[in-house]
This record gives structure tokens, C-alpha cells and sequence, in this order.
């Protein structure tokens, strides 16, 4: 089938390396820019940034809560610190430190998970975090990030370097399809547009946003004119994005790689609620852990494929026509 | 700050705060006495006479860096901090009410002179060592003193960041252990013993010196032995009693997290006189 979007949707890197490769690029512009990894920094892709400025670079082991509070307390004197691991274990481990030496005293601290959701494939679930967005977003005061692709994540961590204040990014573990040109422009809380559409608005966030162009390809074929919008930002949410989807197509699809009783779709549905009317439908983890398998195995399995999001997209425009 | 180190002086600056402590706990009519009183000695030779720092300057970049990680006794923390200058003393009676500077536990936002908002126990030892590498990588001379308490270092974190310092060679940041031997529930004996508390610590690769919490003099030399101690962190466990200074608060875990009644209050202030 011809690709009725612009987008190629060719092979890119993990959005893990993207930010390892960012790091490496921030270490070199900005000497209070500063590293932390527990014991997996080969995994995260901090290594990189560890081997390049060793002096910058902090070993904290497998301790998270100890690296997220140390970070804090470099952020304190004035160092802009990057706390890295798994997200399962710097969003769930270092939760509490987050909240207390963090978020309520509001230091510049950034957090970044890798391996989120399930498309880490065989670790199986003690691995993927499936929550760390709702955990994120629970954290008052900070801005939580989720790029799709090599561009967004690299664009992202400049941006976030540049912000003050404690900010979260969510990265994967799987290869991303390369969404976004060079010089495409990224700022912190403006979803971004990348089709347009009347029927039916496909919003998505991380690895599913490729997805959603692949979905918004299939409805179109169908005479489904559906409008795709990357939500990088999940906190602070672009609100007029959400209130002229709702407005202009009625029905809203949400798909992300998390718990969908707590990440991006319920928080967009707070928003449809207090702006405009809109029928909406729910992609992602319903009331479960995952399992072991390969990553293409496991999206297939719990359904974040295209062929999914574009079935709840067929089932929101139904509903809207009653 | 002009530094005060005659210990008589110390001593009666200690008095003052401790009298202040039971005012204040006893207007807010709840609050943590007990390690307040056991921590004094230990926040008035810091404040008055180690730490490098200027009340009239508080964010000066190269200042020595302070943290109760106990924070539950920052009353004696508000106490010094109005004593050398940071706040108000005439506001001291307004701790934990409504638009205070004086939070229930310390509190950034309200007071920013603090270093740190700390309550939540375990976890000041890092945040003091995200501050002495910050001050190592700006070839700074500041240098963190954090202050723990006994049933605190039941927390694991306590011990992750105990590793790190030593692993780190963090040898800008002193920890003292306040060692009144009370937590909330009860003895820390009976609730989760620590003991041997200085061999674990030395094992965990720290200088440790094991001292009277409460002898002025004493806490002097340590923290000048802390200061000279190269390549590797130094702990601090300082022997106090809580509830120090007013007989039927000491050793007396009630007065934990109780506050005075006023005529508990009248009798401790004439025992401090």
C-alpha cells in the first residue's frame, strides 16, 4: 500500500542511544552538565558520556534512591544532573527521592528511564515499567517527556538541559522508526501535528506514534481522514491541541506503551472533559504485566500495532455516528 | 560569620537554644523535643564556630553546606539559624503554623537559607554528598556536615550513600550520627538495633570517631580532625541523651514527637535557667 503520509518511517536507533549520543553532545557544550547510572550504564548508553568526561561521570551502583538524591544535591549547588537507569528502577526505586529531594524543593534534576514499556522484549516484566509515566505525572511540579524517535530524543535532551526544574524522559529499549526531519523544531508542553485529519485524532506518545502514522495510512485507504498528533510532552499537556482535536474530529484515539488506567490517555480524557465533547478509545496495557518474548512478539501480543490503533479509531468514528 | 569557639560561650548559647526549643515546640503544641535537645551542642559548634558560611550572604557559592537529616528536630535548627542571623528570632513561636517560615519539617520554599527540605528520614547523607562533589568539581573548599539521626540510619538508603562516599573518596562531607539511643516507637535497641554502630561504619570505609555529643570541647576537636582527614569521609558518632537538659524529658521516649504542656514548659525553662 502506498504511504498517503510523508513519512518513510525508515530504521533509526533506539531512543536509549539517541540520548546517550545527546548526553555526549551536552557534556561537551555545558561543564555543569553531570552523569549518574546505577550499574547499567552500558544498557542506558551513559557510558559513552562516562568515558568522555570520567570527572563528570558518577558510578552510584545498584542503589537508585542514593543516585537520585545525591543528583539532587548536585542540582542544589548548582550542576545539572542527569540520573539514569532502567525507568522500572529510577521511576520505582528512586520514587520517593524524586518526591522529596526533587519535586517539592523544585531542583534541577533530570531523570531519564530507559527500557520503558514492553518492547524490551525477554527481561519480561520486573524490567519494564508500564507505570513510569503515571509516577512521573504524580510528581508535582515536574515535566515529563516521551520522544518517538532519534530527532525528538535528541532534541528533547538539549531542551531539557536548557529547562530549569525536575523533568523526567521516558526512553525504549526497541529500534524506532525515524519520524522526524533534522530540522523539525521540539519545545517542551506543544504536541506536535504530523498529519492532518477531520474524522478521528490519533494521539500518541513514544514508540506508538509510528504506529499511529502507519494507522492513519490504513484508515485513510478506508476514506478514514484521521489527524495523528505526537504528544512528546505528557506533563505539561498542550491543551489546545487536545480541545481542537476534540473539537474538529470528534473522536480521539490515545495509544501509548503504559498501564492505560493511568498514563497519557486518562490525562488527555481530563482534558477532553473540561474543554469539549469527544468520543474517545484507549491503546495500551489493560490491568496486567507482560511477559518474556521478542519485541515484535510481545506489541503483537497486547496489541500496539497499527492494525489496532486503526480498529479503535473504526470503533470511536461508529460511536461518534449514533 | 565571626566565629565563636571559647566553649563557655558555646556552652551558654547552647542554654539559650535549648530554652528556645521548648518555647517554640510548646506555643505549636506539637513537634519533636527530644532529638532537638540531643542534636544541640552539636548544631551550636557547627553553626557558631566550624562551618564557613554568612548568614548576611546565604547562597555564597564556596559556604560549607548544612543538613538535618533528621528533620524532625529542625527546631533547634530554626533556633541557631535565628542566632546567627538567617531569620527571625521574633518569629520563632510560629513554628508549624499556617504561612510560617518555621515548616513542621524544613522546608525550602519557606525558608531558602536551608540547604535542603529533609523529613522524609534516610536521606540527607546523599543529598550532602551531591553537594560536596559539586563543590570538588568546582574546586570549591566548602565541605558538607550532615547530621543523622540514631533510629534514621535504619533507613537502607543511609547505607547506599555509605558506600558511595567512602567508594567516591568523598573526604569534603562529615556525617554525625546523633546517638541518643531513642526512636519513636521505643528504644532503638528494642525497635531495629544498629549497634556496633562505629564498626559499621568503619567497615563501610568511613573515619569514625565515637565521642560525648554533648562536650563542646570535644565536638571541636573531632571536627577539626575531620577536616584534616584525607581520602575517605569521616562519621561522627556523637554519644548524647535525648531529651538533654530537662530532667524528666531525658531519656524519655515519650518526649520523642510530644510537645510540653505549659506547666512541662515552665519547669523545663527554670531547669534552664
Amino acid at each position: 500500500m502506498p504511504a498517503k503520509t510523508k513519512y518513510e518511517l525508515k530504521p533509526g536507533p533506539a531512543t536509549r542511544e539517541s540520548f546517550g549520543k545527546a548526553l555526549v553532545e551536552l557534556g561537551t557544550a555545558n561543564p555543569a552538565v553531570v552523569v549518574l547510572d546505577a550499574d547499567l550504564s552500558k544498557s542506558t548508553y551513559t557510558a559513552e558520556f562516562g568515558k568522555q568526561f570520567p570527572e563528570r561521570f558518577f558510578e552510584c551502583g545498584i542503589a537508585e534512591a542514593n543516585m537520585v538524591a545525591i543528583g539532587a544535591g548536585l542540582a542544589a549547588s548548582g550542576k545539572i544532573p542527569f540520573v539514569s537507569s532502567f525507568s522500572a528502577f529510577v521511576m520505582n526505586k528512586g520514587f520517593e527521592q524524586l518526591r522529596v529531594t526533587a519535586a517539592f524543593p523544585n531542583v534541577n534534576l533530570k531523570a531519564v528511564g530507559t527500557h520503558s514499556g514492553i518492547s524490551i522484549g525477554e527481561d519480561g516484566p520486573s524490567q519494564m515499567s508500564i507505570e513510569d509515566l503515571s509516577l512521573a505525572c504524580s510528581l508535582a511540579g515536574f515535566v515529563v517527556l516521551s520522544p518517538a524517535d532519534d530527532v525528538a530524543m535528541t532534541k528533547l535532551v538539549h531542551a531539557a538541559a536548557k529547562y530549569f526544574g525536575p523533568l523526567f524522559i521516558r526512553a525504549g529499549r526497541a529500534k524506532c522508526p525515524v519520524i522526524y526531519g533534522a530540522d523539525q523544531k521540539f519545545e517542551i508542553g506543544k504536541a506536535i501535528e504530523l498529519v492532518e485529519g477531520t474524522d478521528v485524532t490519533l494521539i500518541a506518545t513514544g514508540l506508538l506514534v509510528a504506529e499511529a502514522i502507519r494507522a492513519a495510512d490504513i484508515l485513510e485507504a478506508e476514506g478514514i481522514s484521521a489527524r495523528v498528533i505526537d504528544f512528546h510532552t505528557i506533563k505539561p499537556l498542550d491543551r489546545d491541541a487536545i480541545a481542537k482535536a476534540a473539537k474538529e474530529t470528534g473522536a480521539i484515539v490515545v495509544a501509548e506503551e503504559h498501564l492505560v488506567d493511568s498514563g497519557l490517555g486518562v490525562r488527555i480524557a481530563q482534558v477532553v472533559a473540561e474543554t469539549h465533547p469527544a468520543i474517545m478509545e484507549f491503546i495500551g496495557i489493560h490491568n496486567t504485566y507482560a511477559e518474556s518474548g521478542s519485541p515484535d512478539e510481545l506489541l503483537d501480543k497486547y496489541g500496539f500495532r497499527a492494525s489496532n490503533v486503526a480498529a479503535a479509531a473504526r470503533r470511536a468514528v461508529a460511536r461518534k455516528k449514533k | 560569620m565571626k566565629k565563636k569557639s571559647n566553649p563557655a560561650e558555646l556552652a551558654a548559647i547552647a542554654k539559650q537554644m535549648r530554652r528556645e526549643v521548648i518555647e517554640m515546640i510548646t506555643e505549636a503544641k506539637s513537634g519533636h523535643p527530644g532529638g532537638s535537645l540531643s542534636a544541640t551542642e552539636i548544631l551550636v559548634t557547627l553553626f557558631m564556630d566550624v562551618l564557613r558560611h554568612d548568614p548576611a550572604n546565604p547562597k555564597w557559592k564556596d559556604r560549607d553546606r548544612f543538613i538535618l537529616s533528621k528533620g524532625h528536630c529542625c527546631p533547634i535548627l530554626y533556633a541557631v539559624m535565628a542566632e546567627c542571623g538567617y531569620c527571625p528570632k521574633d518569629q520563632l513561636n510560629t513554628l508549624r503554623k499556617l504561612g510560617s517560615i518555621y515548616q513542621g519539617h524544613p522546608d525550602v520554599r519557606f525558608l531558602p537559607a536551608l540547604e535542603a527540605s529533609t523529613g522524609s528520614l534516610g536521606e540527607g547523607l546523599s543529598l550532602g554528598l551531591g553537594m560536596a562533589l559539586a563543590a570538588k568539581l568546582d574546586k570549591s573548599p566548602a565541605r558538607a556536615y550532615v547530621v543523622l539521626g540514631d533510629g534514621e540510619i535504619q533507613e537502607g538508603q543511609v547505607w547506599e550513600s555509605a558506600m558511595f562516599g567512602a567508594m567516591h573518596h568523598v573526604d569534603n562531607i562529615v556525617a554525625i550520627v546523633d546517638h541518643n539511643k531513642i526512636q519513636l516507637d521505643g528504644f532503638v535497641a528494642d525497635i531495629m538495633a544498629v549497634e556496633p554502630l562505629a564498626e559499621k561504619w568503619r567497615s563501610f570505609g568511613w573515619h569514625v570517631m565515637d565521642i560525648d555529643g554533648h562536650d563542646i570541647p570535644t565536638l571541636q576537636k573531632a571536627f577539626a580532625e575531620a577536616a584534616e582527614t584525607k581520602g575517605k569521609p569521616t562519621c561522627i558518632i556523637a554519644e548524647t541523651i535525648k531529651g538533654k537538659g530537662v530532667s524528666f524529658m531525658e531519656n524519655n521516649p515519650k518526649f520523642h514527637g510530644m510537645a510540653p504542656t505549659k506547666d512541662e514548659c515552665a519547669l523545663a525553662l527554670k531547669e534552664l535557667a
